[in-house]
């Protein structure tokens, strides 16, 4: 927007339609209603005053289908609830969004092995967009995921090249510092050559 | 009234057609299926006894699938239907035991039979269609027996010991 910044009165912001709307759209997604199991607890807990989804503008539970942009599964699906699921899916409308909420709908969880009824993670029913592990995970990783799926609306480009979504670059948490010893690849050999000297026994 | 007062009263009560099993950790009986309307009845309706609260049927399946382990388990392969009783009135339980071949006439796929106690207690009737749904008993003259946890057109009975895992579901793999 470099020419044509500045070139008004002080009141006047230009942007590009285009993040205007992803700036809307990802300050406001509303989700579903879609509590299956005790994840659905953290759920409720991370729209709660504690954490508050409202401020990510995600708190708008909707209890149908048709209104809601982002459907957080919240527990463990059966194979019951999978047709379901789908269903619910399907009827949401246009630019949608999952977010596989616990182990249970990561991969079928503690389930995987003896759960005969528990599919096997939610991705094999419908297409997740964010994963958040953890039995439930903490308000603050849901949060996270919300703010990834932020992230993946941002990068939208749907007026000038149709409907390709970016995969989201991680900005605000997500990088892991090393420490300044295994900074670069020499300095790691040398490290772990050095902890294996140090792990031998002494023959005194 | 305590347990072996009740179990002497059954005893006189029904002398032949109930096993009593005195010394087991909850006392109760044994009671074939077709004395078991009857016997059922009567625990609900004595003023003795008067169990008013059906607690839970449970369904127990007996087989031991290790064969290494088959000389040493110390049953052969059937079926339970486990009653438990309880009376607000008098503050005591009761346990009530029903045992069954695990498939009737020893056709695989033929269901074993039990009549039902759900005109005794309206309890029953979930109680039953859930041991029917995980465990494949059939209570004859349900009023309305169908699968209660898992989908309609779902294949065996998971709770049975042989119970083999499916491949998929509606198109979606299950392992």
């Amino acid at each position: 927007m470099g020419w044509l910044e500045g070139r008004w009165e002080e009141s006047v912001v230009t942007t590009t339609l285009e993040q205007a709307i992803n700036w809307a759209r990802e300050s406001s997604l509303w989700p579903m209603t879609f509590g299956l199991a005790c994840c659905a607890i953290e759920m409720m807990a991370t729209g709660a005053s504690r954490y508050d989804l409202d401020r990510f503008g995600a708190g708008a539970f909707r209890a149908t289908p048709r209104q809601a942009d982002l459907m957080i599964v919240a527990g463990t699906v059966n194979f019951k609830m999978a047709d379901r699921v789908r269903r619910l899916y399907n009827q949401m409308p246009e630019p949608k969004f999952v977010i596989a909420m616990g182990a249970c709908t990561c991969g079928g969880g503690p389930y995987y092995k003896y759960g005969y009824n528990v599919v096997k993670g939610v991705d094999l029913i419908v297409p997740v967009d964010v994963y958040v592990p953890g039995c439930p995970p903490r308000p603050e990783a849901l949060l996270e995921g919300l703010m990834r799926v932020q992230d993946k609306v941002r990068g939208m480009k749907e007026l000038t090249r149709g409907q390709p979504i970016q995969l989201p670059v991680p900005k605000r948490t997500g990088e892991v510092l090393l420490p300044d010893e295994l900074s670069t690849l020499e300095k790691a050999n040398a490290f772990a050559g050095e902890t294996k000297e140090r792990a031998k026994p002494t023959k005194a | 009234m305590t347990p072996p007062e009740m179990l002497a009263q059954l005893a006189t009560r029904f002398a032949t057609i109930i096993t009593l099993q005195a010394e087991a950790l909850d006392p109760g009986i044994t009671v074939a299926p077709e004395h078991l309307v009857e016997v059922m009845a009567y625990l609900r309706d004595d003023p003795a006894l008067s169990f008013e609260l059906l607690n839970c049927i449970s369904g127990v399946d007996y087989l031991e699938p290790d064969p290494k382990k088959l000389a040493k388990c110390g049953f052969a392969p059937h079926l339970e239907v486990v009653y438990h009783l309880s009376s607000y009135t008098h503050r005591h339980r009761f346990v009530v035991k029903v045992m069954l071949p695990r498939w009737k006439g020893d056709q695989e796929g033929a269901l074993p039979e039990v009549p039902t106690v759900s005109h005794l207690w309206r309890t029953a009737d979930w109680h039953e269609r859930e041991v029917y749904d995980l465990c494949g008993i059939h209570f004859t003259d349900h009023p309305d027996l169908r699968r209660i946890l898992l989908a309609e057109d779902w294949e065996g009975y998971p709770l049975r010991k042989d119970y083999v895992y499916p491949l998929e579901y509606h198109g979606t793999r299950c392992r």
